[in-house]
């Protein structure tokens, strides 16, 4: 069941989707922490944010929107907070950091680089939140959205940092598969994909969105087949290992991704669900190899 | 709903909630919250059906089995008795100074986690006030039920179909003029926003405490979704780690 990203080593390739984790100690009565293969922290980002104007969350058919809008409360508190809880953990730890510009995102990696439980970071670049924030990309868009500034994002954070990166992709592109090279020749350890999808709701009564941020992303087993497929497309053209996310709620979607090239998936809001489903679907992937006499996770793919 | 939840019901406080799936399939697709509104060895749940979660859960009969987490979130804080009153127990006595006096307010379905409070404030011996307030009088409940718990329990109804006419801060004003005033009065409300931010007002004129439970909709009920946030004076909160229970001192209404 071990597989490797970059330079960490995860006993089993589920991992704890960011944003949809806190920082772990919100999970520590219900959950086994040891049986995740390792756990992304909410999104950090250099300064505290408050966040988006209630309402943030909305069910829809299937899968449900969110626009939190990168509520943190800084990589300072972070550090003193956090990490001395995560510590005891015994779990790979990735933290998942965003930031306005290029420096925002060199000065955090250079920060987290010098701790030691740290394993790696996940770029955070395609939060369809924050659009417009600062960033300079063409159109107010995301830096997921645009090749260059995905390739200058992930070079900064190369240059400043040894630890794994795994570079977190968005969906909402016509061409995720540009992004991905973009990501992999800038040095990333691998990429994520896919965030949600932005979209959006409206209460007909009221004729107003369902959102304080008027739209939001999509996340749920909804998503799930258009995951899917873009991993499997990302995954024929790069050749750094691709994590698969999108949907996942039970092993069953999890061999999928699998099957479809994922090397290792995350899993997001199911665990707003179930708070255990994480250590569940380790299980049921091991069941599946064992049942289909499969020796090696690594063997695992499409006939 | 009585929910065979014995866990729960051993270390759950007046105040807290459960998560419930309401159904296996991905219909409705987040779990839903719910005050735990009795507990006796199982514990209760009081609901409106006003979704698809709710008409499911109203669907459901004796032995199904559901999904539920918790207890969640932090609930009332019971007024300290002083000790001597502990030990001698007697209802019937007359209240000294200093004594705690809970004043229960409940709107609607807002009753729903202060049947819980009134009786575990009866075991306490706090002299406890309940005031219901509701549109009209169908919509009244649990009357009953705070009456086993606590000596005084006053009706209103906004078109005045039973006990006194108007909103239940009206009653409120009413009640704080004729009762005793010789108690640390502290305050517990639930219901509609309008209301507890009425109500909220109130105490903070006559320096009642005020604790409010607040309903909020909610993803994952363990602080990590970041969506049922609360505006306070000291920042952003979660209604559902931090409450749903709050000091209404705190909120920034």
């Amino acid at each position: 069941m071990n597989v490797r990203i970059g330079k960490i080593k995860l006993k089993n390739p589920v991992m704890a989707a960011s944003g949809t984790f806190g920082y772990a100690q919100e999970f520590e009565k219900l959950v086994n922490l040891k049986g995740i293969g390792a756990i992304i922290t909410k999104t950090i980002t250099l300064n505290p944010r408050v966040g988006n104007p209630m309402p943030r969350i909305c069910e829809t058919a299937g899968g449900m929107l969110n626009a939190i809008g990168l509520q943190n409360e800084g990589v300072d508190n972070f550090i003193k907070e956090k990490i001395p809880y995560l510590s005891k953990i015994g779990t790979p730890i990735i933290v998942s950091i965003s930031g306005n510009n290029i420096d925002e995102f060199f000065i955090l990696a250079r920060r987290l680089d010098k701790i030691k439980l740290i394993s790696g970071l996940e770029l955070n670049i395609s939060c369809p939140n924050i659009r417009g924030e600062g960033w300079s990309v063409k159109g107010g868009g995301l830096v997921a959205q645009d090749s260059k500034a995905t390739y200058e994002v992930v070079k900064a954070v190369r240059k400043i940092t040894g630890k794994t990166i795994i570079t977190k992709l968005s969906p909402n592109v016509t061409d995720i598969i540009e992004i991905a090279k973009a990501s992999e020749n800038a040095g990333s350890d691998a990429v994520s994909l896919v965030n949600t999808f932005l979209g959006m709701a409206i209460d007909i009564d009221t004729r107003r969105s369902k959102l304080g941020n008027i739209t939001g992303g999509l996340s749920g087993p909804c998503i799930k087949p258009i995951a899917l497929r873009m991993v499997y497309e990302v995954s024929k053209n790069i050749d750094v290992p691709v994590i698969g996310v999108g949907g996942i709620m039970n092993a069953d979607d999890a061999i999928e991704f699998m099957l479809a090239g994922a090397v290792a998936v995350q899993v997001g809001t199911a665990n707003f669900i179930e708070p255990g489903v994480c250590g569940k679907i380790a299980k049921g992937i091991e069941n599946y190899l064992k049942k289909h006499k499969i020796d090696k996770i690594q063997d695992l793919g499409l006939t | 709903m009585a929910l065979d939840a014995p866990y729960i019901a051993r270390i759950a406080l007046p105040g807290q909630f459960v998560q419930i799936k309401c159904s296996d399939s991905l219909e409705p697709f987040l779990r839903r919250p719910f005050s735990i509104h009795r507990v006796n060895g199982n514990i209760e749940i009081l609901y409106e059906t006003v979704g698809r979660g709710t008409e499911i859960l109203s669907n459901k009969r004796e032995g199904d089995e559901v999904d539920i987490l918790g207890p969640l979130g932090n609930g009332f804080t019971l007024p300290r008795t002083p000790a001597f009153e502990r030990r001698t127990a007697n209802p019937g006595r007359r209240a000294t100074k200093a004594e705690p006096r809970a004043i229960i307010i409940a709107g609607g379905i807002g009753v729903a986690p202060l049947v819980y409070l009134a009786e575990e404030l009866a075991k306490k011996y706090i002299k406890t006030i309940v005031l219901i307030g509701a549109k009209t009088k169908d919509l009244i409940l649990c009357e009953k039920d705070f009456k086993k718990a606590a000596p005084e329990v006053y009706v209103s109804t906004d078109d005045g179909t039973y006990g006194s006419q108007g909103f239940v801060s009206k009653l409120f004003h009413k009640i704080l003029k004729t009762a005793e005033s010789r108690f640390n009065t502290v305050v517990y409300v639930c219901g509609p926003h309008g209301m507890l931010r009425c109500i909220a007002e109130i105490c903070e004129e006559r320096n009642f405490e005020c604790q409010v439970s607040l309903e909020e909709k909610m993803a994952c009920g363990i602080g990590a979704c970041l969506g049922c946030v609360v505006k306070t004076k000291t920042g952003n909160k979660l209604a559902c780690k931090d409450g749903p229970v709050f000091d209404s001192s705190k909120l920034l209404w």
